[in-house]
């Protein structure tokens, strides 16, 4: 797995269009447990990463991830900003400290859940975004090298977005609801499905 | 003015923002600078990080500044806000732990009074005790 300047360009395009098109299924299931602006804020967020797409892909690697990290944090408008946009700055940051891709991959997506957690003071287990992120970091430690690793990846955040389900939320505006939660997939977890998978099919479609 | 600690109001919604902010100016006039925020950014329920940097500048004090938040996303953008700011300003600013009307008043009635940022959060925190 390489990762040039127009591999990288459209892997982001891809994921920003994926996750704009999941923008009423993530406020349908915000609405369940939420505020319901889960799919208008990412929406706004990666449109405007879109709107930047040629400045961000000019970028090396790790300065690209962090204008995709700021851009989110200045235009989403709610936590999920800060969340993600942590994520993309701490993954930068870890390519700007002797980091490299394909090989330190799941050091720099750890590096990223770490500010997720970090951010949110919250674990895997409270019905969260981190309940898809902590399980893929896994997938990524314990199958790296590994000929299908994109596949597990991705069957990992399938299975993980669907276990938010019997979950009760104790972080984040669904907490309010206590054991009304329960039932309902997180949305935080659905996005961050949605922007795994949309990675995975832009890998593999480059291969 | 003396040098009085400032308050920055970050709500969801830009009217209990600015409401809030009212009811801290009617406490104390204008002897502590209040600033206020609501709405992301386009203008709907929510918070902004652009907005809230702003607001902090606005309330800007040689003695800090303390921000009352209302819900979740409101402390987590203030937090993202701190940090985005000028190394010299982001150790000067914290966000309370307190309820944003009473908080909000009781913070800027202790800053009126010359207190430093530790004790001005302190006095809003205490709102949340027990």
């Amino acid at each position: 797995m390489s990762l040039q300047p127009e591999t990288f360009k459209s892997l982001v395009k891809v994921a920003a269009e994926q996750v704009i098109a999941s923008a009423p299924e993530l406020t349908s299931l915000d609405q369940a447990i939420g505020d319901g602006d889960h799919g208008i804020n990412m929406k706004r967020g990666f449109e405007a990463v879109l709107g930047k797409l040629d400045a961000i892909s000019t970028q090396p690697l790790d300065e690209a991830l962090k204008m995709i990290g700021k851009t989110l944090v200045m235009t989403v408008g709610g936590a999920s900003g800060p969340l993600y946009g942590s994520f993309f700055l701490a993954a930068g940051e870890a390519l700007s400290h002797d980091r490299h891709l394909p090989d330190d991959l799941a050091d720099v997506f750890g590096s990223g859940v770490n500010a997720v957690s970090a951010r949110g003071r919250s674990q895997a287990g409270e019905k969260t975004m981190l309940d898809v992120l902590v399980p893929v970091l896994e997938t990524l430690r314990a199958s790296a090298g590994q000929p299908d690793l994109i596949g597990r990846v991705r069957a990992t955040a399938a299975e993980a977005v669907e276990r938010t389900a019997p979950m009760q939320a104790t972080k984040g505006r669904a907490s309010f609801l206590g054991p009304r939660s329960v039932g309902h997939i997180d949305p935080g977890a659905r996005s961050s499905c949605v922007l795994v998978h949309a990675v995975c099919a832009s890998l593999e479609g480059q291969q | 003015m003396t040098d009085t600690v400032g308050i920055v109001i970050v709500s969801h919604s830009k009217d209990i923002a600015k409401g809030t902010a009212d009811m801290v100016r009617q406490m104390v006039g204008s002897e502590v600078k209040v600033a206020f925020c609501g709405g992301n950014p386009d203008g709907g329920l929510g918070t902004s990080v652009p907005l809230i940097i702003d607001a902090i500048n606005d309330a800007w004090s040689a003695k800090g500044v303390a921000i009352l938040v209302d819900l979740g996303g409101a402390e987590t953008n203030s937090e993202m806000a701190v940090e985005m700011l000028e190394p010299a300003r982001r150790d000067r600013v914290v966000v309370c732990n307190a309820p944003i009307v009473e908080g909000a008043v009781m913070a800027a009635t202790e800053a009126a009074g010359g207190s430093s940022l530790a004790q001005v959060k302190a006095v809003a925190e205490e709102l949340s005790a027990d």
